[in-house]
């Protein structure tokens, strides 16, 4: 009998083990109870605290660029950037119209895709971050002082300004590559003819080292590719650039699979301290080209935009060395370069493995000249000579790669919707983590810096499905945030962005939050229509055009009442708010009026234009509820009929005589 | 020179502190400032605490009716003056004077700031309790008068939203010193001037 229990003892205490770690391991699986509040209390900021992150979410087909915290996922703020925003009257304001001016003429909408902070000695400063426009090639400046944009340049001689805005490691040079290759000088001649007549540019636009103005430096003419994403060189490789291409096969149709047949495709490596200075030393040629200079003036409050006539192009045979191309499967969309600036990860879209390049093999293959042929006379390096390692067979589809501060990569893969971390060097996979659904860009904070800021990660997905709340056949897209502190990433958030998100920058918060702009200086206001105060409110005519110079504060316009304006007059408010006390901006809007209200901030000048085309008696209102008396903020503008001899009166406080 | 002469020396120039540092300081305190507005107020000048602070104290304070704080009022021109002339005053008694006439000076100091705080109350009084009579927003005690809305002299107070608080700062502190040490002079003074008599 003793035989028998003891078995049968051992076997129930087996069983008991064995339940209980089951149970352990549920738990541990758990989206519920103690374990999932802790996943929430990570993304918990309490009311009043501040977020650790600021990340700043391009905004695609919004033309914008919109500012989040992490980890909370809360957006703060839209900054319009590339199109018309009627919430603060961007685009349609006198003083910015000029900043969305193109060769094109006025252009007011754009497809937003890459921001980048601006560096020194390659970590983020957080002094400007510049973002490219892909549809009319243009690369903006955002000052991170009053998160605004400050100064936009049009790019010419390219189409589909995709390889853009990263910056190297000082803020040299904001790069603008273009994905289209097309005719340089634009011309008109057969599609059919593109192989060997189109040409790609790519732009190196010089960003002045104290105030930030941007400049057309040169261009780099390659042959006809599609140049898709870049990354400046850093550490080791600061100097070089390194573009993906794809189309290698210059196909001009069914692009699909016609530019889908080469194995291999190239990274361009793009020697621009060679080029730059083979530029300084008179190299390159003046060519003539037509692009718009928009520059923002905060103390004009005034944009001016000036169209320049000519643009300095380098033929890359022209300088010896300065550019390579190294073979890399398929049809490469990310170019990522590690924070060491040793490793050149290309993503082959199309390709089952991942193919990473080492600087230094490159380097030693060119001092070598191992060449495998060349391109339209620019050398191509043999793939075993450059290639640093393989990640292999990590997913289907990968886009993209960031770094960590630990010496690990993540790569996001847009077909098998996941990210998958890997180690630098070994590549070996250490981890992977679905993404709901479809993702294409992700970021760390710094990730694009020498000094990545680690602890979080988030993935920007294209499709969004089931994730929240549905809005109809249109939702916004999803990102997530991953811890990324640990071994293994966590997920902790689903948050909405909005538009159609590419890139992504983001930053410790403590950088740039204490030098954020609370109020424009009253004093400092140049405007040249300002009324600095009551006593400086006026309304004068000059021939059909009327300039009222007009005062906001709380809780009233001066002057209220406006008398004297006829149809077929072109009014112009210029109103200035005399608030400097933070956030207290005023609004204004006039019924009728053709284009959007203002949204003026403390000591800012803006003007609207105003066509009247009915004879009445028009109000106008303050339209951001600024005060316990922000009702009574109104007035009036009498209209009178085309050729009335009604005299121009205006008055505050009391009747019109 | 004798030992009270010189205390009495310190004495008189502790108050020219007052050139160099504010008399006062109010602070308003709400919940939409999370800096609190402040004002300094120096023997020649009113200055902001932070940038515009004043401009924003005016702009809240109009809801009520109060007159906007003035850019200058005639105490800025009679206190230095007021100062100069008892440090003058003060000077030569410290260099001449005898003990005695450290007491007297005390006592013209005290008299003095006296009156200095007695003329900063009553412009108080006049700012929080004289409105202008079209004032959006009407307040009264629950006896029925108006609400007045004078900062505190000395201390804290809660002012419908506001929390004021109002307290010397280093200038009044110079003054303070320069008075109490006059009366340290005189007692010295007197000391010394009984064991010379002994």
């Amino acid at each position: 009998m003793k035989n028998i229990l003891k078995p049968v003892a051992a076997f129930v205490t087996g069983l008991l083990v064995l339940t209980s770690c089951n149970n352990s391991t549920k738990q541990s699986n758990s989206k519920s109870g103690a374990l999932a509040s802790n996943i929430a209390e990570k993304v918990y900021v309490s009311p009043g605290e501040h977020d650790e992150f600021y990340a700043f979410i391009s905004g695609g087909y919004s033309g914008n660029l919109t500012v989040y915290g992490l980890p909370s996922g809360r957006m703060f703020k839209e900054i319009p950037v590339f199109s018309q925003f009627p919430t603060s009257g961007y685009g349609y304001s006198e003083e910015t119209k000029p900043m969305l001016n193109t060769s094109h003429g006025f252009v007011p909408w754009g497809d937003s895709h890459h921001p980048d902070i601006s560096q020194t000695n390659g970590e983020i400063d957080g002094r400007f971050i510049f973002i490219n426009e892909n549809n009319t090639p243009r690369i903006a400046k955002i000052d991170l002082q009053s998160f605004e944009t400050t100064e936009i340049i049009e790019v010419p001689n390219s189409a589909g300004n995709h390889s853009s805005s990263f910056v190297t490691e000082n803020t040299e040079y904001v790069v603008a590559g273009t994905r289209f290759s097309v005719p340089i000088p634009q011309r008109d001649m057969p599609i059919k003819d593109y192989k060997g007549n189109f040409q790609g540019a790519l732009s190196f636009i010089s960003v002045a080292p104290e105030t930030g103005d941007m400049d057309i430096k040169f261009q780099v003419l390659m042959p006809g590719f599609n140049y898709d994403l870049s990354h400046p060189g850093r550490g080791k490789s600061h100097g070089w650039f390194f573009f993906t291409t794809y189309n290698t096969e210059e196909a001009s149709t069914l692009l699909e699979v016609n530019a889908s047949q080469n194995d291999k495709d190239f990274i361009a490596a793009v020697n621009w301290k060679k080029i730059e200075e083979y530029v300084n030393n008179g190299g390159g040629t003046m060519m003539p080209a037509e692009y718009a200079h928009n520059v923002y003036d905060e103390h004009t409050h005034t944009a001016t935009s000036t169209i320049k006539k000519e643009v300095r192009v380098v033929n890359p045979t022209d300088v010896p060395g300065a550019v390579f191309f190294l073979p890399t499967p398929k049809s490469p969309h990310g170019c990522d370069v590690d924070p060491t600036g040793e490793y050149i990860v290309g993503n082959g879209k199309l390709s089952a493995n991942l193919t990473v390049h080492s600087f230094t093999k490159m380097l030693d293959a060119i001092e070598n000249e191992k060449f495998d042929g060349e391109a339209y006379g620019i050398p191509i390096l043999n793939f075993e000579d450059v290639l640093a390692g393989t990640v292999e067979q990590p997913g289907l589809g990968p886009l993209h790669t960031e770094f960590d501060d630990q010496g690990n990569a993540y790569t996001t893969f847009f077909i098998s919707s996941e990210v998958v971390k890997w180690k630098v060097g070994t590549w070996e996979v250490i981890d992977r983590k679905p993404t709901y659904y479809s993702v294409g860009h992700l970021t760390i904070p710094g990730g694009n810096s020498r000094k990545p800021q680690g602890k979080y990660m988030f993935a920007m997905n294209k499709i969004t499905k089931d994730r929240y709340l549905p809005t109809g056949p249109e939702m916004e897209h999803s990102a997530q945030l991953y811890d990324i502190s640990g071994d293994k990433m966590e997920l902790l958030l689903d948050f909405p962005t909005h538009g159609e998100p590419h890139y992504a920058a983001a930053m410790r918060a403590d950088i740039i939050k204490e030098r954020s702009k609370k109020i424009y200086n009253l004093e400092e206001n140049n405007h040249p229509y300002a009324a600095k105060s009551d006593a400086d409110t006026k309304v004068v005519r000059d021939g059909n055009e009327v300039h009222i110079y007009m005062t906001t504060i709380r809780s009233h316009f001066s002057p209220d009442n406006i008398e004297g304006i006829k149809v077929g007059d072109k009014v112009f408010f210029h109103v200035t708010n005399l608030e400097q006390d933070f956030d207290v901006p005023h609004g204004f809007a006039v019924l009728g009026q053709n284009t959007s209200e203002l949204l003026i901030m403390p000591g800012q000048t803006k003007t609207s234009v105003w066509e009247p085309t009915k004879v009445g008696v028009w109000p106008f209102y303050c339209t951001d509820f600024c005060s316990a008396l922000h009702q009574e903020m109104q007035g009036y503008i009498r209209v009178s009929p085309k050729g009335a001899d009604t005299p121009i009166k205006w008055s505050m406080g009391e009747d019109i005589e | 020179m004798k030992k009270s002469n010189i205390i009495m020396l310190i004495a008189v120039i502790l108050p020219l502190g007052l050139f160099l540092f504010p008399l006062w300081k109010i602070t308003l305190e709400a919940p939409q400032y999370p800096t609190p507005l402040g004002m300094y107020i120096h023997i020649n000048d009113f200055a902001d605490a932070n940038p515009h602070d004043i401009k924003n104290i005016n702009l809240m304070n109009h809801y009520v009716g109060m007159k906007y704080i003035p850019e200058a009022i005639p105490e800025f021109k009679i206190f230095p003056a007021g100062i100069l002339i008892t440090s003058l005053i003060g000077l030569i008694i410290a260099f001449k004077g005898n003990y005695k006439w450290f007491l007297y000076w005390f006592i013209l100091m005290v008299v003095l700031s006296g009156a200095g705080l007695y003329d900063f109350y009553l412009w108080e009084h006049d700012y929080g309790h004289n409105l202008d009579p079209k004032a959006i927003m009407k307040f009264t005690n629950p006896d029925g008068t108006q609400m007045g809305f004078q900062p505190p002299l000395f201390g804290s107070k809660n002012i419908l939203n506001f929390r004021a608080h109002s307290y010397p700062r280093l200038g009044a502190l110079f003054l303070g010193l320069g008075i109490a040490t006059s009366l340290i002079a005189y007692l010295v003074g007197r000391k010394n001037s009984k064991t010379t008599e002994q």
